[in-house]
């Protein structure tokens, strides 16, 4: 865009009549010169719309199919030009939402075309545009190129009904002066109404995705509320009540058998350890103790440090949400489980970066490749990472390296 | 302790957790029960409870292969293929509605006890004799749960017409336990029980109820008929 079209694109600030100076009386001139861009474009408009319609009956024969290649980017492109103008005139962006036709021929990519409510609303668009758009953006242009007419004509003619046009002109200028700026905004509200109720669509889709997530997400917790329950019956809940067994049994011996009973003691006491160390891993699984106390840094490298391979953590974030950190915790812990598990690495990377806006993660090894990421264990990290609208790509060709990258949002 | 007077008894057990089991077999042993076989799955514990060679089963809730009630199932469809099958459940948490499921499989010789009873050594062993006998075995937790239960609704005025004393007899008397026993567990005399035990029939509308077996059942259907 020129430094002109920038220009005469400002945003309107103001419908009112008042204030009557130079900069309004600028403002006006543009505002009626950009109604003529908009009243010229129902020429082409107007054949888009004859032709996009032209293209359903045609579609029987292929020549519908040949014309919809081209009537279709046509208007894709005339209206996205309308989207430009009317969203600068706007102050905001007018957002498409074309259904995505990566990986469609010739044929296809029509029939795709047909089902998206996008392209049907740019051919609404083009007929608004020949019509009533027409006779919102034609009245500025008429309501000013008419009095200067009457009075070129009554100058170079000088007639008597030229100067009685002449005499009506005052009213036809104040006219536009008053309606020229509603006018060019009310346009590009309709504008905005049909090209960009998009932005329905886009909730449409956002509003799924999150019902997706959030379900994954119930899903998740339900199987993770199970797994604790089962680490605290087979572990810790068993081990305490053998504790009892033996102690009881021990009570019942002291008299009869007291080295038997010191027997059941010490196994008790054994016990009891494991029964602790049982509900320290528990605990870990919930919320690790080092990321309580010392943050995603501190809980990383106290994750890195038992594994059994050199792993390089770095870490570039300050103080992030709890839910956040731990997630991503979490997200890492189960990667690095897959290296140690599945790809016979030398060594790992885990490479975390906070820009402000996005938290990244990377995990890397040097082992083999090959990690499924519909596999439980990464499935399982997208959908925790999918409760936060987190993203994440798993490379891992053949042979390797592996390289997971994730994405949490996460303004700051 | 072994009994002299009791006959030797032969148990089986079904418990996934080796720990468990191993100190349960120790357990039983020391006290004059013979553990004649003990099995860690579901299926084996079906087919050990169709041959029914054994004077009590003694079965854990959960069990592989997966991990839900199937202890509890095999339990309850043994007894309904061989009524009055002594079987006690154990488990790790109760819950009063398996209590009813228990229950409704058949009077008698029947048990349901958290794990934690286990240690104390000789009321489980106790608890062990009189199921095998014939007799109700209700872990306290269940029997609190259902008693307590009670205080919250409206209806719960007819267990306010008992003194103090009376809910504690009614508690160990929904637990299984005999006049005797009832009265050892209260330092007071068995007439004194006894005397409880008619109040409590009298107020709450019982009807008279000879051996205890018969006695739980009736205190039990009243309190889950008032919950």
């Amino acid at each position: 865009m020129t430094d002109w079209s920038a220009m005469s694109l400002q945003p309107i600030t103001t419908v009112r009549p008042a204030p009557v100076d130079g900069d309004a009386l600028v403002d006006r001139l543009r505002l009626t010169a950009v109604s003529l861009g908009y009243a010229l474009s129902m020429a082409p408009a107007l054949a888009l719309g004859i032709l996009s319609i032209l293209c359903i009956p045609l579609g029987l024969v292929t020549a519908g199919f040949v014309l919809a290649l081209a009537v279709v980017p046509a208007t894709a492109a005339l209206t996205g030009l309308h989207r430009r103008v009317s969203g600068r005139l706007l102050g905001e962006e007018i957002a498409t939402s074309y259904a995505d036709t990566t990986g469609t021929n010739v044929v296809t990519r029509p029939v795709r075309w047909i089902t998206d409510r996008a392209r049907w609303r740019d051919v609404g668009f083009v007929w608004f545009s020949a019509t009533g758009g027409f006779a919102l953006s034609v009245l500025p242009v008429a309501l000013l190129v008419g009095p200067l007419t009457h009075v070129v004509g009554a100058v170079v003619d000088g007639g008597f009904w030229w100067w009685i046009l002449v005499l009506l002109d005052g009213p036809l200028l104040l006219v536009w002066w008053l309606v020229t700026p509603a006018l060019v905004r009310a346009r590009a509200v309709a504008e905005r109404n049909i090209l960009g109720s998009a932005r329905v669509a886009e909730l449409e889709r956002r509003v799924e995705q999150v019902t997706t997530s959030r379900t994954e997400t119930l899903d998740h917790s339900a199987a993770e509320v199970r797994r604790i329950e089962r680490d605290l019956h087979d572990g810790a809940q068993a081990r305490i009540a053998a504790v009892g067994m033996n102690v009881g049994l021990a009570e019942k011996l002291m008299a009869t058998d007291p080295a038997a009973a010191a027997e059941l003691l010490r196994e008790a006491r054994e016990t009891t350890v494991d029964a602790l160390e049982d509900l320290r891993s528990v605990v870990r699984g919930i919320h690790p103790p080092a990321l309580a106390d010392r943050g995603l840094a501190g809980g990383l490298e106290a994750l890195a440090l038992p594994i059994p391979l050199p792993i390089t953590v770095t870490v570039d974030a300050g103080e992030l949400p709890a839910p956040v950190e731990s997630a991503a915790y979490f997200a890492v812990a189960e990667c690095l489980a897959n290296t140690v598990k599945h790809a016979g690495a030398t060594r790992a990377w885990v490479r975390v970066r906070h820009d402000g806006d996005v938290l990244h993660l990377v995990v890397g090894d040097d082992g083999r490749g090959g990690a499924d990421p519909h596999g439980s264990g990464l499935a399982g990290v997208a959908r925790r990472l999918a409760a936060f609208d987190g993203r994440m790509v798993v490379e891992s060709p053949a042979g390797g390296p592996t390289v997971v990258t994730m994405e949490v949002p996460c303004p700051q | 302790m072994p009994s002299v007077t009791a006959p030797p008894l032969r148990a089986v057990l079904a418990e996934d957790q080796a720990l468990l089991r191993v100190g349960l077999t120790r357990i039983l042993e020391a006290s004059g029960i013979a553990v004649v076989a003990a099995v860690d799955n579901a299926p084996q514990l079906e087919r050990l409870l169709e041959g029914g060679d054994f004077d009590i089963a003694i079965v854990d809730v959960r069990l592989p292969p997966s991990f839900s009630t199937e202890g509890l199932s095999a339990a309850i469809a043994a007894r309904a293929a061989r009524p009055g099958l002594p079987v006690l459940v154990l488990s790790q948490h109760v819950e009063p509605i398996y209590a009813r499921d228990l229950l409704a499989s058949g009077e008698g010789a029947i048990g349901y006890l958290l794990k934690d009873r286990v240690a104390d050594v000789d009321e489980f062993v106790a608890a062990v004799r009189r199921v095998a006998a014939g007799g109700t075995v209700l872990d306290p937790e269940v029997v609190a749960g259902l008693v307590s239960g009670l205080g919250n609704g409206t209806r719960s005025r007819p267990l306010d017409r008992l003194t103090e004393r009376e809910r504690e007899v009614l508690t160990l008397m929904a637990e299984g336990r005999s006049n005797a026993a009832i009265a050892a567990r209260l330092f007071v005399s068995e007439k004194a029980v006894g005397k409880h035990t008619n109040s409590i029939f009298s107020k709450l509308d019982l009807p008279q109820a000879a051996d205890d077996n018969r006695r739980v059942l009736a205190v039990l259907a009243w309190l889950q008929g008032q919950t």
